[in-house]
């Protein structure tokens, strides 16, 4: 075995009719990135007491707008992305072709699911926000579109699955190559997750809103999408995840630390992201305090590997940076590449992580929680989570996978550096604005320019919001200039012929108990059995359903 | 660089840490008595203006320093939108929602729950100094959300 993290450290080729696949599938996801960055400017100045809704020709309310903000930012970018870039990474590190067929299906689906859920959200018939509360009602057509995005992602996990199939029947008693392994796990968590939101949308949202169910379970379904909505974040995050932990060390010259710990740490959050839900739901009435506080321990657990990420990752930069000449105690941080903007934007992305993570442990921490529930706090945490540490990583990311799909090389690099800069500034400064004033009370979710009431210490809050917010939303049209650039004016056949994959200081173990960490079924197993634990009780003592809500369209 | 030896450190400093958040917060709810809402018991959201308390919606006293309020969160008021108490009183908040779902959060305090259309929202707080609280709906409700407040005022 080698120390490489694929099967073939040599090369790799997918052939062009797949790669195109993947690059269309991963263009939806950026496209959504720029569409929805645009109405996050009128979010951010209405904190700040400004309202620039007049700008928008066509636009109803702040509320369709927001709505748009986030189905396209937190679900279409990070799906579209995750569903071409997980196949890819799998289909290297195997070195073998994916399933045609269902490479066209994951792409037409998300397509056609991202068009007709844009479809009823342009015409003011989906404003409902992108956790589609019931008994808030949305057109039937919108929540189709949203089950074909969901149907989309188990398409290109079956085919990441069946490729690992495929391989395992050829190279048995073999371990996993490493990229492979996290791929794969990264979207089987998923699919264990995204059974709540299944449920919700196909047993009651879509049968509610077409009239075939007069009335709906509020309660039901949100924590339906709360079962998915806290593995969804970790569905988000993976990929960046994986980027950070298997290709950067390549990037900036270092070495994955440890091959065994890589894997641990994904199989936690396998069994660990979904049992957790009612952490978002610590104000909820009907659910007992009992199983919140069960959940509130599940939380702090799944905390446990992304501080072990939090080692590893930054372990293998040092290696990095002294590697590449770097002294003293933080001086090999000068020596990280950051010349590379695809260095520089996931540097920066894990830079905001750190205190997205803090602020996620104050939201997880039960009692706590009242004091920041709904504020604008919510929102300052989560944008320095999937707001920049999946979002910068996804641009970081972009900066070779775009030159590596198209063969064109990367268009105004010093453009590049300077939109992540000016991201990563932004988004520190909006989220300073949203967590001071939501300790404040300033709610989230509220058109805040138009609000009927206010507090004096809002006012300092909302206008750092409205500079940081700003600030993102230049970066971010930057980061579209130069994808635009690329794929337009990169200059051909200047693209990078293979993926940054990395190499770990050890090659994978070969016997003892590091075997049982590639069986994925096992795994799949126990975290089905605790999701069990963590949520029969609340349906036994609950179920069926309380079905009280007609539909409500007041959009 | 002993990658491993630090590896060890940080990860047991990091579980240790997350021992000592948590007792923190068995501390908060257990001896300090903070406590999140519950089951409080199923409404017909159809018929609040015939199921008690919420009849009649307001605030009534229900022992000494002790005090009920029976507030209905609809689009886009509270009702009543107006709550007065004398400071120093433990109030009893019951909420409920006839339409869609709400927030409920009194700025400055740590009363924060969402109404859900069928379940009954309750919390306990003890307001020790005069003054006044923004009651907020802090969840989207539709068109006119951010016109939905309320005042608290403690005497």
């Amino acid at each position: 075995m080698s120390n490489a993290i694929v099967q073939d450290p040599t090369g790799f080729e997918l052939p062009e009719s797949q790669r195109r696949l993947i690059r269309w599938t991963v263009y939806i996801g950026y496209f959504a990135l720029v569409a929805g960055v645009v109405h996050g400017l009128a979010q951010a100045l209405s904190y700040a007491g400004i309202n620039i809704l007049q700008y928008f020709p066509g636009l109803h309310s702040y509320y369709q707008g927001l709505t748009i903000h986030g189905v396209a930012n937190a679900l279409v970018l990070t799906f579209a992305f995750s569903n071409g870039f997980l196949p890819l990474l799998t289909a290297r590190a195997l070195g073998r072709r994916l399933n045609a067929g269902l490479l066209h299906a994951t792409f037409w689906l998300l397509l056609v699911g991202v068009g007709l859920a844009l479809w009823k959200l342009t015409t003011n018939q989906a404003s409902v926000l992108y956790t589609a509360y019931a008994p808030l009602q949305a057109h039937w057509i919108y929540y189709l579109g949203l089950v074909l995005v969901v149907l989309s992602t188990y398409c290109a996990a079956a085919n990441m699955f069946v490729a690992l199939a495929g391989w395992r029947k050829e190279h048995r008693g073999e371990r996993i190559p490493l990229l492979a392994f996290i791929s794969v796990a990264s979207y089987a968590m998923w699919l264990i997750a995204s059974l709540g939101i299944a449920t919700s949308f196909i047993g009651f949202l879509l049968p509610w809103s077409l009239g075939i169910l007069e009335r709906t379970d509020p309660l039901l379904n949100r924590t339906l999408f709360w079962f998915t909505g806290h593995a969804i974040v970790y569905a988000w995050l993976l990929p960046a995840y994986i980027s950070w932990y298997a290709l950067i060390p390549r990037q900036t010259g270092g070495r994955i630390v440890s091959d065994s710990l890589t894997r641990v740490v994904f199989i936690l959050f396998l069994i660990l992201s979904v049992p957790t839900g009612f952490h978002h739901q610590y104000t909820d009435p009907g659910i007992t305090t009992t199983m919140k506080a069960m959940h509130a321990v599940l939380t702090f657990g799944v905390f446990y590997p992304s501080l072990a990420t939090a080692f590893s990752v930054v372990a293998a930069l040092e290696i990095a940076g002294r590697s590449n000449g770097g002294k003293g105690l933080l001086g090999w941080i000068r020596h990280l590449h950051w010349s590379d903007p695809s260095v520089t934007a996931q540097l920066l992305a894990m830079f905001t992580f750190v205190f997205g993570g803090i602020t996620g442990l104050i939201n997880a921490s039960y009692t706590v929680n009242q004091v920041v529930h709904n504020t604008a706090w919510v929102p300052g945490h989560f944008h320095m989570t999937v707001g920049s540490a999946v979002a910068m990583t996804l641009m970081g990311v972009a900066y070779w996978l775009v030159p590596y799909l198209t063969g064109r090389g990367l268009w105004g690099r010093k453009l590049a550096l300077a939109q992540s800069w000016i991201y990563a500034v932004g988004v520190l400064v909006m989220a300073r604005g949203l967590i001071s004033g939501g300790l404040e009370g300033m709610p989230r979710r509220t058109f805040m320019a138009m609000a009927t009431y206010s507090r004096p210490g809002w006012k300092l809050a909302g206008a750092i919001t409205g500079v940081g917010g700003t600030l993102m939303t230049i970066g971010a049209l930057l980061f579209f200039v130069v994808l635009l650039g690329t794929i337009f004016a990169g200059r051909k056949g200047e693209g990078p012929k293979d993926i940054p994959f990395g190499f770990t200081l050890r090659p994978p173990a070969t016997s003892g108990w590091e075997l049982r960490l590639d069986r994925l079924g096992l795994w799949v197993v126990v975290a089905i059995v605790l999701v069990v634990i963590a949520y029969a009780p609340f349906a036994i003592s609950y179920l069926p359903p309380h079905l009280v809500s007609r539909g409500f369209r007041l959009f | 660089m002993r990658v491993h030896t630090f590896e060890k450190a940080f990860l047991w400093l990091g579980a240790v840490m997350l021992v000592a958040f948590g007792g923190a917060l068995i501390f908060a709810s257990v001896a300090m008595g903070i406590h999140l809402p519950g089951r409080a018991g199923l409404i017909d959201p159809q018929q609040l203006a015939s199921t008690p308390p919420f009849d009649q919606p307001g605030v009534r006293q229900t022992g000494p320093n002790q005090y009920e309020a029976v507030v209905i969160g609809r689009v886009w008021m509270f009702e009543p939108s107006e709550i007065r108490v004398p400071a120093g009183s433990e109030v009893t908040f019951v909420v409920t929602t006839p339409d869609v779902i709400h927030g409920f959060e009194i700025e400055g305090t740590r009363i924060n729950m969402m109404l859900i259309p069928g379940q009954i929202s309750k919390n306990s707080y003890t307001f020790t100094r005069p003054g006044e609280h923004l009651l907020i709906c802090h969840e989207y409700c539709g068109l006119n959300h951010h016109t939905m407040f309320g005042k608290v005022i403690v005497e």
